[in-house]
């Protein structure tokens, strides 16, 4: 049994604790219980469940710190796991980067479990896998995606009476679909922490249909053009940029948000004014667990406000340095979006390209944020409100930074790997080659 | 976002590092990375359990991968150890064939009970899934081997080194770099070893104990006036070795052009980090590079990450069929175009081999992950596009009789499948070194270490950046640029090679971090070269303004 209760997690970890005889001590109990169905060429190549619990003891002496783990519950094993920790602190040299632990903290009501998720089974793979492949093959349209399904809790308990439970299930969806004549492809992805919310049927209608659609792509001169990015083509690139709001970095002097002469860029206007990006982990579409790993409080907080970067993250030591509060690293991100639906943009755009996802996004030049990386699985030309034609793909370098100041219009939001995105009309993006890649 | 499986270690960026703990690795002392968990005879008898529990559950083959995976993490700045990781992950794999559908279970439960078990569970899944079965499982036939045992031939095993004086290494290059103006440097040990078992109802009882190390540090300087930073990467390479690497053996040191120090065998991590202070301090106030055609001399320590992305991974047979169709993509390098025989992927000058037996590199094992004995192969042979890499289930799609050995799971818990192994460019058969080659350029660029590196599913379209670059003007060395990328398709970037150095040039390079499958799985691959040239190149700049 990989998943216990918040009951059996807190005897476990008050057992580990009454062991100690360190100057402090952090437990993490953890397990899941996932499984992965994946098919190709219109059948299932792999398919696989797993299970595991994990028990992480911390012991410190002063900042010296050790670290033991266990996978035995037994009393004998906990006060084993104890003694070892202790005695690995014991031999470490001292940390001077060491953070004590946290004492109870307030947390939110966590919307992360959702238990028709806990309960799929592997027929549900088998038969969501059929529900995406046979649409396709009678479509004369190859299909190949992947479900992965997990249930998982965390938990943790210090010495200074921290304790902290949390359970949440997710379930991850992605097809690809080729037309058998290899010169069309399409793609989707879905995330959702309740499985009832998947249909993967309904989303591989959509694969299909782009793949459709993109055959026979004509090629025309790269260069800047005006784009409509589908939340799945920018959720990566932001995803880096957010990545990279390291408070530390910044102060140091190598990151995008550092200022020549010394400071950084926190507090002034990056991006355009109508680019407002926040987490929060209690939102009912993305919820994210209410606590991260060392015990600190998630709650809603902006990170860029009207264009203006209002907050980098601090980690407990960096923030302890600059006499800040810790800012943790977010558990999900949420864009603010627009009314306009795609088809909207469509039609107010007179030139441009839509790009179903990007591809193979690597940083070219960290100081600026420059990405290269290429479309894919579906691009197409849009002249005078319509769309014209599928384009062959094209590679881009381009900055996120220089993106969302290049903002036209921002459309509905869409849930993508966790974080809420809209749809973005962004004008001068930089295409710089050609590819022949379907 | 969430789902990101980062560790971002302090000062990194970018998420430069990825460290790769399966997901049921713990944290665990560094004196235990030294036990022994169980005997190879124990282990025997566990493998039969899940062999014959397959067997009577109607399982038409069956094998099952035993696997204690340790690693070691020493991770330092400037003048502090940050963090020393020792991780142990130990379980098993069942992998079955019922009903001609593939079906596996994996737990770290490793004991008749749990075995049992989990082979059961594997053959329910395979059954499960082959109600959607189209294409029944075909296997190509492997020798039963016997007992068989291979081990990695380091001469000092890293794991037993102590942690202090490994510590200590790191620390004292930190300072030199320091010292020599460095603003920051991240400097970290990666150690692996991989102690697996395999048994299948082939017949076949194989004992590996596999090792791998990497040093490897980033140096940054910031220019405050400017407010530029750049980083200089170590030039180091991921090997299959003992910490013997960190030697510094002066008889390894290459002097190559630009007056820079490369290394071979041996490398020499406190002289290298002082170099990289010197150096990003030289690219801060490099000529940013004009965009335009030029002749590219590719050094091995840049040359290898081309090599994997524009070969290695488009000649994956599994690509080329579609089953990766959703993640890493598919091929250009199609199964007609390989029927021509004729099929001009290079020049003649390009003959691209396959393999998974060179010393020192991170691919070679004995017999790989389902028990095929390893071998060499080429891929391109004077840039004719001849054989793919493919494993048991696959061979039989390309008329292969074997397999050709390159199966792999990171981890007990992973279902093996086709990998990588090692690709290299074959040294040319002409006596040639780089100062031989540079001087008969007249408009080009020397590029050093791997940058950044971007192609698109099939591998047509790609960028490449480097870590130094240096302009190469009538024949000679000109000075350091910056902002330099590449742009090419793959079938005319070799076919636009023209020289490739002898022999006395050739060294490997890698990564541990080669990703690929749903659940994504990291392997670890070298591939080697000599220096070498391409004419006529696309030359981006990638100066920008925020």
């Amino acid at each position: 049994m990989a998943i216990f209760s918040k009951e059996e997690a807190r005897r476990i970890l008050e057992k580990v604790i009454s062991f100690s005889k360190a100057d402090g001590i952090e437990a993490n109990l953890n397990g899941s219980n996932g499984g992965n169905i994946r098919y190709a060429r219109n059948t299932v190549s792999t398919s696989g469940e797993d299970s595991n619990v994990t028990l992480a003891v911390q012991s410190n002496f002063g900042k010296k710190s050790g670290t033991a783990t266990i996978n035995e519950f037994d009393d004998a094993s906990l006060e084993k796991v104890v003694r070892r920790a202790e005695e690995l602190a014991k031999l470490s040299p001292e940390n001077p980067e060491f953070m004590e632990s946290l004492p109870q903290q307030t947390y939110g009501e966590s919307k992360t479990f959702s238990e028709a998720t806990a309960k799929i089974t592997p027929e549900y793979r088998a038969q969501a896998a059929a529900n995406s492949i046979n649409p396709a093959s009678a479509k004369d349209v190859t299909a190949a995606g992947f479900l992965d399904d997990s249930h998982n809790f965390a938990s943790m308990m210090n010495s200074k009476g921290l304790f902290a439970y949390n359970q949440s299930t997710s379930v991850n969806f992605t097809a690809t679909m080729r037309t058998n004549d290899g010169t069309g492809s399409g793609w989707v992805t879905r995330d959702f922490n309740d499985v009832s919310k998947l249909d993967t049927a309904e989303a591989s209608r959509v694969a299909i249909d782009k793949a459709i659609m993109s055959k026979e792509a004509k090629a025309i001169e790269p260069g800047k053009y005006t784009v409509i990015l589908e939340p799945a083509a920018s959720a990566e690139l932001l995803g880096n940029m957010f990545f990279n709001m390291s408070a530390r970095q910044a102060d140091e002097g190598r990151s995008f948000l550092s200022k020549k002469g010394g400071g950084t860029k926190l507090g002034e206007k990056l991006v355009d004014e109508r680019v407002n990006i926040y987490t929060d982990p209690f939102n009912a579409e993305v919820p994210a667990s209410p606590w991260t790993g060392d015990g600190q409080a998630r709650r809603k907080m902006d990170i860029i406000n009207g264009g203006v970067v209002k907050n980098m993250f601090y980690d407990r030591y960096w923030a302890s340095q600059k006499n800040v509060a810790p800012v943790p690293f977010p558990g999900n991100i949420i864009m603010q979006g627009g009314s306009a639906s795609l088809e909207e943009m469509i039609k107010d755009t007179k030139k441009g390209i839509l790009v179903t996802r990007f591809w193979y996004i690597r940083s070219v030049d960290p100081q600026t944020l420059l990405y290269t990386g290429l479309t894919r699985d579906g691009t197409f030309y849009i002249e005078n409100g319509k769309i014209k034609h599928p384009v062959k793909n094209f590679r881009f370098n381009e900055s996120p930074v220089i993106m969302l100041n290049n903002l036209e219009t921002l459309g509905k939001q869409v849930r993508v790997d966790g974080d809420l995105i809209p749809y973005m009309k962004i004008r001068d993006f930089t295409f710089t080659s050609l590819s022949d890649a379907v | 976002m969430k789902r990101r499986d980062f560790i971002q270690l302090a000062g990194m960026g970018a998420g430069a590092m990825m460290l790769p703990i399966s997901p049921f690795a713990k944290n665990v002392d560094p004196a235990r990375l030294l036990d022994q968990v169980i005997d190879v005879k124990q282990k025997k008898q566990l493998a039969d359990v899940a062999l014959n529990t397959a067997k009577s559950n109607g399982a038409t083959y069956a094998d099952i991968r035993i696997g204690r995976y340790l690693n070691q993490f020493i991770v330092t700045r400037e003048n502090k150890v940050q963090n020393v990781v020792n991780t142990e992950s130990f379980g098993c794999g069942v992998r079955v064939i019922a009903n001609g559908t593939w079906g596996f279970a994996s737990t770290n439960d490793v004991t008749k009970e749990g075995i049992d078990k989990a082979t059961k569970k594997a053959v329910e899944i395979a059954k499960a899934n082959a109600k959607v079965q189209k294409e029944p499982v075909k296997l190509v036939p492997v020798q039963g081997y016997g007992d068989q045992t291979y081990k990695t031939p380091i001469v000092k095993n890293a794991f037993e080194v102590p942690i202090g004086d490994k510590a200590d290494l790191l620390l004292k290059a930190n300072a030199k770099a320091m010292e020599k103006g460095a603003s920051f440097i991240n400097n970290i040990l990666f150690l692996v070893n991989e102690q697996k078992y395999f048994a299948s109802t082939e017949g076949s009882y194989i004992d590996q104990d596999v090792h791998r190390t990497w040093p490897f540090f980033t140096v940054t300087v910031v220019d405050k006036t400017s407010g530029q930073f750049k980083q200089r990467a170590s030039f180091s390479a991921p090997v299959g070795m003992g910490y013997e690497y960190l030697d510094g053996n002066p008889k390894d040191k290459i002097q190559a052009p630009g007056d820079i120090i490369l290394y071979n065998n041996s490398y020499d991590v406190v002289e290298d980090a002082a170099m990289a202070a010197e150096q990003a301090k030289q690219i801060i106030a490099a000529k940013s590079v004009e965009p335009g055609k030029y002749d590219l001399v590719l050094e091995p320590s840049h040359l290898w990450l081309t090599i994997h992305e524009s070969v290695g991974h488009p000649l994956e047979l599994d690509r080329v069929l579609g089953y990766e169709a959703n993640f890493a993509g598919t091929s250009f390098a199609t199964l007609d175009k390989w029927k021509t025989k004729n099929f001009n992927y290079g020049s003649k000058q390009v003959t691209l081999f396959a393999d998974k037996i060179q010393p020192g590199s991170l691919g070679a094992v004995g017999y790989d992950d389902e028990g095929v004995k390893t071998k060499r192969w080429d891929l391109v042979k004077d840039g004719i596009l001849v054989n793919y890499q493919a494993i048991r289930d696959q061979a039989h799609i390309i008329g292969e009789k074997e397999s050709h050995g390159c199966c792999y799971a990171d981890d007990w818990g992973s279902v093996q499948f086709q990998r990588m192994p090692n690709v290299s460019l074959a040294p040319g058969k002409e006596q040639l070194t780089p100062q031989q080659m540079i001087s008969n350029v007249e408009k080009g660029v020397y590029i050093v270490k791997d940058g950044s590196y971007s192609i698109d599913q099939q591998r047509y379209n790609f960028q490449f950046g480097g870590v130094l670059f240096f302009e190469i003007k009538n024949g000679k060395i000109a000075g350091m640029l910056k902002d330099v990328a590449y742009q090419s398709n793959t079938q005319e970037f070799w076919n636009s090679c023209v020289q490739v150095c002898d022999e006395r040039d050739f060294r490997l390079n890698g990564s541990f971090f080669d990703g690929k499958g749903q659940p994504s799985q990291s392997s670890a691959v070298s591939h080697g070269s000599s220096t070498a040239r391409f004419n006529g190149v696309n030359v981006i700049n990638t100066a920008r303004t925020i």
